[in-house]
């Protein structure tokens, strides 16, 4: 078949278009030739095409099990179900960074799409930069990680994908933390673009904001969909470990999160517009970097999978050239950038300032304890891994204090606020989380201040939240129907926010709840033997044999109740995959919206007993569910009708046009 | 306005010079315990660290040394062809962990033995610690087929 020299040329054509893309666009938009510039739409279409023909080549020669391709006999298996078969696209490098530079043309195609009413050279600069990364990242896939290598004598059959792979929360988990990552990508292209055109205000914010939006959103979703892999999948009972591929997704988080934030300034009030720009490379450059930390294997991680370091060395050039590009740019020229608003010290400004110091310090230290092995390595010799005492010492204080000001600053008026104001607003939300707070210190009967205080700041979060929304939309005048009208009425901006906000307060919550009051418990148990589990009490009834698609599988059967009512059964796996030639563990989970109760077993004995590890994870599943708030906070805040480009006021498009001469 | 911006600029200096200041306390105090120490076993037979601290011991395991105890943990041997350490762990061994295959075990050394707290998985057969291969390249034990 030639479907997959299709999808070859495609990449070639792919490289030569981005570079044409690039040069024509950022050269019209210097000189002012509108033909050039109006190029970039249409084209930045042309490459979207084109890398979807690659993509879905190697998609096609994944799912007809094309046992040619060399990547497809790595990776596949003509047994495996057919949603595996296409996850195995992207569940190797070279086709996850095919799906990279994907994304990476639907952004492009996108801001073609949607932004018509960008001001000409403004749009055509951002383009060309974004063609630019795209020529970059083709070029290291067809020079250094081609998908498309044929083999010359085609095995029957495929070697299979890493059977922990072959889960949907992972088939899921890089597509959206591609979406996440790559989206930043776009923000990065409209710094660069205004440090070109040496013009930052409010309309640039706002066409900055729904992208940066977008992709912090679905990179909510990614970390979230990796750590929730991580739980079940890997069966170490935890959600988060502080590992350097997990940092990788994190950092650019914490940087979208903070240029969320800051955007918001520049947008109502025309300051922090350097800071902002900074935030746009800045985060795109974290993308750049987690890319190189997990392509390169560099720092050892429990997630690694076989990694190249010379695969490092191509993405450090691209990393370098388009950073160092970016910063020196800024650099140069972010001293035009002249603000133009005021604030007082009380304000959301001051707020959201705090906000981002806060962010950007937290940022630092993840950043540093996530490098400190290639620092201590390369200056001293010595081997070191930073482990998670190193986080919750020197990140988490800095997150208690974001969380601790968060109410307060969300509801601050823009400009100048009075204290008063602020007081009466939360004055209720702050009794009911100290309330909450003592409540469960009083539960655990005293000891460890962990729990409670996580619940404290948790209720916090949440109560502040509730606290904003009954103040905006006028409190209870009319009655409580009124109230609900009103309510409806908010901007999607304002329920973006109030989800978001509370989402993290749920987020808290489980956390808090699962560090403090996990119950662990290891032991060998023969059929037949019961034992207590906190108040659970848990009966191994016995093992079994079965069978999946491309697996076969011994289970045990655990009976776990607490004594009045049903007991539930609960049947942790240890699965062998033939084809891949290896074992995975999988957590047995009954889950609920309290607590999960979660066994896993290891390997049988001689004499007939297993190792059993079960816990009891009180609010464990609040975890995610808080990040799907948020995620929907950011789906919110995007529906809002001002980021509509169309429904720009009049007032604001001439103004937009002038600026864009 | 002028003032004002002026103003602003200063405390936004001071807050982020503070919250520095802080991190870079938070920092130094976060890496007393956080971090870890790589070490193979003849550097940790030739240097015994004290007795409360983590390291990471790594290695190949070694064939035949994996036994059951009666109380359901497990004992095995972590040897870099130079010395070898006796290691105990209670637990559940990742799905991958093999003998003559690569380990890295994190628990504290008492002299005579290593209390393993975890045994560090790895996602992929054919992925070895690099700290590992690079230990072992060093005391000449590597061979290809250990990767």
């Amino acid at each position: 078949m030639m479907f997959v020299e299709i999808g070859h040329f495609a990449l070639v054509l792919l490289l030569g278009t981005s570079l044409l893309q690039f040069a024509v666009s950022i050269v019209g938009a210097g000189l002012g030739w509108i033909g050039w510039m109006r190029m970039a739409v249409p084209s930045s279409a042309v490459l979207f095409a084109l890398s979807m023909i690659s993509f879905g080549t190697l998609v096609m020669a994944f799912v007809r099990s094309d046992f040619s391709v060399a990547l497809v006999v790595a990776n596949s298996h003509s047994a495996k179900p057919i949603l595996y078969k296409i996850a195995g696209v992207w569940g190797n490098h070279e086709g996850s960074m095919l799906l990279w530079v994907l994304i990476l043309n639907l952004y492009g195609a996108m801001v073609g799409w949607r932004g018509c009413n960008l001001p000409l050279p403004l749009q055509a600069r951002v383009l060309g930069v974004q063609a630019s990364i795209s020529a970059a990242f083709t070029a290291y896939i067809l020079f250094a990680s081609n998908p498309f290598t044929r083999l010359t004598i085609p095995p029957f059959d495929g070697r299979d994908l890493n059977p922990l792979l072959q889960d949907p929360g992972l088939a899921f988990h890089p597509p959206f933390l591609y979406l996440g990552y790559v989206g930043l990508s776009v923000s990065f292209c409209f710094a660069v673009a205004a440090l070109l055109g040496k013009k930052v205000d409010a309309a640039w914010a706002r066409w900055v904001r729904p992208w940066t939006l977008a992709s912090w959103s679905f990179l909510t979703l990614g970390i979230a969909m990796g750590s929730w892999w991580a739980y079940y999948e890997l069966g170490w009972g935890g959600w988060w470990f502080w590992d350097p591929v997990e940092n990788a997704s994190f950092m650019p988080w914490l940087a979208a999160t903070a240029l969320l934030h800051s955007a918001a300034v520049v947008e109502k009030r025309e300051c922090l517009l350097n800071w902002t720009v900074f935030l746009c490379i800045l985060g795109f450059t974290l993308s750049l970097i987690g890319t190189f930390l997990v392509r390169s294997g560099i720092i050892t991680s429990v997630h690694a999978f076989a990694s190249d370091p010379t695969r490092g060395i191509f993405i450090l050039i691209i990393l370098g050239v388009f950073s160092g590009g970016g910063f020196l740019l800024y650099a140069l020229r972010s001293n035009r950038l002249v603000p133009t608003g005021a604030f007082g010290f009380l304000s959301r400004e001051s707020a959201l300032v705090v906000n981002n110091v806060l962010l950007v310090v937290a940022l630092a230290v993840v950043f540093l304890g996530t490098f400190w092995p290639v620092i201590m390595e390369m200056a001293l010799g010595r081997t070191v891994s930073v482990g998670a005492p190193f986080f919750n010492a020197a990140f988490t204080p800095f997150m208690i204090v974001l969380f601790a000001v968060l109410p307060l600053g969300a509801i601050l008026r823009w400009k100048r606020a009075s204290p008063g104001d602020a007081a009466l607003t939360l004055g209720g939300a702050l009794a009911v989380s100290m309330a909450v707070g003592a409540f469960s210190w009083v539960l655990q009967t005293g000891g460890d201040m962990l729990g409670p205080v996580g619940l404290l700041i948790a209720t916090w979060l949440i109560a502040g939240s509730a606290a904003d929304l009954y103040q905006r939309a006028g409190g209870l005048r009319g009655g409580a129907e009124a109230f609900f009208r009103r309510a409806l009425k908010l901007s999607g901006a304002d329920w973006g926010k109030l989800t978001a906000h509370a989402g993290l307060g749920v987020l808290v919550a489980g956390i808090a709840a699962i560090t403090a009051w996990q119950v662990e418990d290891i032991r060998t148990a023969r059929p037949g033997e019961a034992f207590e589990l906190g108040s659970q009490r848990v009966e191994f009834i016995g093992l079994g044999k079965r069978r999946g698609p491309n697996y076969s599988a011994l289970y045990g059967t655990f009976s776990v109740g607490n004594g009045d009512g049903d007991a539930v059964i609960i049947q942790p796996e240890r699965r062998y995959y033939e084809f891949a030639g290896s074992p995975t563990t999988e957590a047995g989970i009954n889950a609920g919206f309290l607590r999960d109760i979660y066994i896993v077993i290891g390997e049988v004995h001689d004499d007939g007993s297993v190792t059993v590890k079960s816990y009891v994870n009180p609010l464990v599943n609040w975890i995610w569910l808080g990040a799907v708030m948020m995620a929907l906070g950011g789906a919110f805040s995007l529906i809002d009708r001002r980021y509509r480009v169309a429904g720009l006021s009049a007032r604001l498009q001439r103004k937009v046009k002038a600026a864009g001469t | 306005m002028m003032g004002l911006r002026r103003k602003r600029r200063l405390q936004l200096l001071t807050v982020s010079t503070a919250a520095l200041a802080v991190a870079a306390i938070l920092a130094g105090y976060g890496f007393q315990d956080g971090i870890e120490y790589f070490k193979t076993p003849s550097q940790l037979m030739e240097n015994k660290p004290k007795s409360d601290k983590l390291i990471r011991l790594g290695g190949i395991v070694e064939p035949g040394s994996v036994a059951r105890m009666p109380s359901g943990g497990v004992e095995f041997r972590i040897s870099d062809g130079i010395g070898s350490i006796p290691v105990r762990f209670e637990g559940i061994l990742p799905d991958l962990f093999s003998e003559d295959r690569g380990a890295i075990a994190r628990g504290r050394y008492n002299g005579k033995e290593f209390d393993a707290i975890e045994i560090l998985a790895k996602h992929d057969e054919n992925y070895m610690p690099k700290e590992v291969v690079r230990a072992l390249k060093d005391q000449g034990v590597f061979r290809p087929g250990l990767e």
